[in-house]
């Protein structure tokens, strides 16, 4: 079984942190994995995606084929819409709703959030506000990873697992609330899918 | 033997730490950052005593590389594709000298210029210095290819090639470690005048060059990383250097690929393997990741008249990155799509940070100029080249390191006075002082303006050569103290800093302006704020 993730968003906002995690969870089920980042220029406020591959065999391209991504992970409303071409017949569309808004000609956030609903499967969460519900704004994009754990051909305790492998150093107070971000965030997808 | 998730740089790393490296060698540069500073963060590096401070520019890394190889250590060399024509002098005269310990100089090349300002291809630097050449297919082999070619440069006494592109040096994936090996004992060259580059003893290392050209290629038909996979259907056959290997099978997950296929990851090309398929196909597509120089070499390489199809006859685009959609339109596969980007998506490029001085010391630039209007900026390589775009639209000009003084200093010479540069500190250390002793000499009326943010920014705040030295260095260089200007650049010196500008463009001479605050990606580094405290810097 193979996932093809499509992570996406703008220079500083951690989809790297995002796609840590997933790796976490590939390397406790011993699956194979291929990561591609954006290192360098990119980073500086522009838009900018990871691809992630995960499978129990092993994988070619360092990069996703156009349709066929199984998930588009966003943490960026306009952001989840540059990378449609990629996304497969059936796959998902998860996306944050709050907009990132550093240039000049952003378009209407409604206007966005129409094209979002256009989409056959799609989620869209305000990831901001749950991760302030359950007091830890800094986990917002923990919330957007558990919104999309239920369309990975991975199980949940995974990606427990590797919240637990990646905060570990930051004490036992800090893994509980990615935990309880993670399942929020797949509560939300899972009442909404 | 442990599996470890790296990046294909930190993959190269880690094959250079297992290989027996005493010292790695590099000036920062994307897509090549990650290999050096991966073994500045190894526990196992600083318990050896390997070295791996960043140098002053791509030339004195290899250099110092090259004097680590004099001495009989192991050495690696590490820059992105531009940074080797920053090395080229030492890195092609490397290959008459040879080498004693074993050498590998890294190249990342960045195709579809992601950080860049071309995307040249440095296999034809392995060519033009006819050193061996390695190209992985994936993290595995880029760990293996480094672990693996301090030998190969060792048997044959030259520097390694070793060339990666962005794709992979920035992709992770698991990677299989193999032995730790000791470092070597130093030892001189037997010979103590083999790196003696006059005239009689590089034509005698020249030869010597040429003598063992068939040896390596001889080497490359051997090689485990050369697969020559036979196929029944000979109406084709495929060759696919490096990463365009996975881009190949990734179109042949579910179905079968009956055409012989080379996979390349040794150079110079395996010609045994190559006129293998040229004979016995009838077309041949090479599918490579950048400029298309096995396609070129294979039209003068054959009698056998057999088509050759790649990047030069539209099979593939003549320029920009490969990827899986590519090969398959190059091989006649459908692709089915079904999204668009919708039209209301805008470009989002990247930026200057909020609250970067760069964007104060542009401000006060534009409003200084107003008075000589546009045109007269020369910039260079660095965050700051990104005070091109709007709203600062404040730069002319970003060429090479270093290149800002030297064409201010050009444009002057033409009439364009005031002319101006701005460059940083860590682009000012790399490449910038020689021209500014050129302006100095002459007296030129240029304003160099360094942008000092005490850090080397845009790929990701390493440290600046330039910490504290950069009014000394030109005060050393003859730039006359009252014309060296130093302020904060911030909303609030607004006027004071316009008025400092305006006064020294109007000076016929050299001046320096130093807008200095700290980068604000680098307040949490530890290391630098002691620095910082130690220099009384702020």
């Amino acid at each position: 079984m193979k996932t093809d993730i499509i992570l996406a968003g703008v220079g500083g906002q951690g989809i790297l942190s995002i796609a840590a995690t997933i790796g976490m969870a590939a390397l406790h089920n011993d699956l194979y994995l291929k990561q591609a980042e954006v290192h360098g220029m990119s980073q500086r406020g522009g838009a900018v995606q990871s691809n992630m591959r995960i499978s129990d065999k092993p994988i070619a391209s360092d990069l996703i084929p156009m349709g066929a991504a199984d998930i588009i992970l966003s943490v960026e409303p306009m952001e989840s819409l540059r990378y449609l071409p990629f996304l497969a017949k059936g796959g998902w569309l998860v996306t944050n709703t709050t907009p990132f808004v550093n240039i000049p000609d952003y378009p209407e956030a409604e206007d966005v959030m129409a094209e979002i609903k256009k989409q056959k499967n799609f989620i869209a969460i305000d990831a901001d506000k749950i991760a302030s519900e359950i007091g830890s704004k800094r986990s917002s994009n923990i919330v957007m990873l558990g919104a999309a754990t239920p369309f990975f051909n991975v199980s949940f305790e995974s990606f427990e697992e590797g919240i637990r492998k990646i905060f570990a150093r930051k004490g036992e107070d800090i893994v509980n609330v990615n935990l309880e971000a993670l399942r929020a965030g797949r509560e939300f997808a899972q009442k909404n899918k | 033997m442990q599996k470890l998730l790296l990046l294909g740089d930190e993959a190269i790393a880690q094959g250079a730490l297992d290989g027996g490296i005493s010292g790695i060698y590099a000036y920062p540069g994307t897509p090549s950052t990650e290999i050096t500073e991966y073994v500045q963060a190894s526990k196992f590096a600083k318990e050896n005593n390997i070295h791996s401070d960043w140098s002053a520019n791509e030339k004195t890394a290899m250099e110092a590389a090259l004097g680590m190889s004099y001495a009989g250590k192991r050495a690696m060399v590490c820059m992105k594709h531009v940074g080797l024509n920053v090395a080229a002098d030492a890195f092609v005269n490397s290959s008459i000298t040879g080498t004693n310990g074993g050498l590998i100089v890294v190249s990342a090349d960045d195709p579809s210029m992601h950080s860049s300002q071309n995307e040249q291809d440095s296999r034809f630097y392995g060519k033009f210095a006819m050193i061996p050449m390695l190209e992985p297919v994936d993290q595995q082999e880029a760990y293996e290819m480094a672990y693996h070619g301090f030998e190969l440069s060792e048997k044959y006494k030259l520097p390694v090639l070793l060339r990666v592109t962005t794709r992979l040096a920035h992709s992770r994936a698991g990677v299989q470690t193999l032995e730790q090996k000791n470092q070597n004992d130093g030892s001189l060259p037997s010979d103590l005048r083999q790196f003696v580059l006059l005239p009689s003893i590089a034509r005698k290392n020249y030869k010597s060059l040429l003598n063992i050209q068939d040896a390596i290629e001889k080497d490359s038909e051997e090689s485990k990383f050369n697969k020559y996979i036979d196929g029944s259907d000979k109406s084709l056959g495929i060759i696919a250097p490096g990463i365009a290997y996975n881009y190949l099978m990734e179109n042949f997950q579910d179905k079968e690929l009956n055409h012989p296929v080379l996979k390349i990851g040794q150079y110079p090309i395996p010609r045994k393997q190559i006129m293998k398929m040229v004979e016995e196909c009838d077309r041949i597509l090479v599918i490579e990741e950048g400029y298309p120089i096995i396609e070129e070499m294979l039209k003068g390489y054959q009698e056998a008249g057999t088509p050759i199809s790649g990047r030069l006859d539209g099979t593939l685009p003549r320029d920009g990155e490969l990827n899986p959609n590519l090969v398959a339109k190059a091989l006649e596969i459908e692709t089915v799509l079904d999204g668009e980007i919708p039209e209301l998506v805008k470009n989002r490029p990247p930026s200057m940070c909020v609250g970067c001085g760069h964007i104060d010391a542009y401000t006060a630039l534009n409003e200084a100029l107003k008075q000589y209007g546009d045109g007269r900026v020369f910039s260079d390589i660095g965050c700051y080249t990104l005070g091109a775009l709007p709203p600062y639209n404040a730069i002319n000009s970003c060429v090479d390191m270093g290149a800002s003084i030297t064409m201010a200093k050009g444009a002057a010479d033409a009439g364009l006075v005031p002319s101006v540069a701005v460059i940083g500190d860590s682009t000012f250390t790399h490449s910038g002082i020689t021209g500014l002793i050129d302006c100095v000499t002459e007296n030129s009326p240029v304003t160099v303006i360094i942008s000092d943010n005490f850090t080397t920014g845009m790929t990701g705040g390493q440290d600046s050569k330039a910490l504290g030295k950069i009014e000394d260095i030109c005060k050393g260089v003859g730039v006359h103290p009252d014309h060296i200007k130093v302020f904060r650049p911030t909303k609030k010196n607004m006027d004071e800093m316009i008025q400092i500008m305006k006064d020294e463009l109007a000076y016929d001479g050299v001046s320096v302006i130093i807008p200095r605050r700290q980068c604000v990606q680098t307040m949490k580094n530890k290391k630098l704020a002691e620095q910082l405290k130690n220099l009384n810097l702020k």
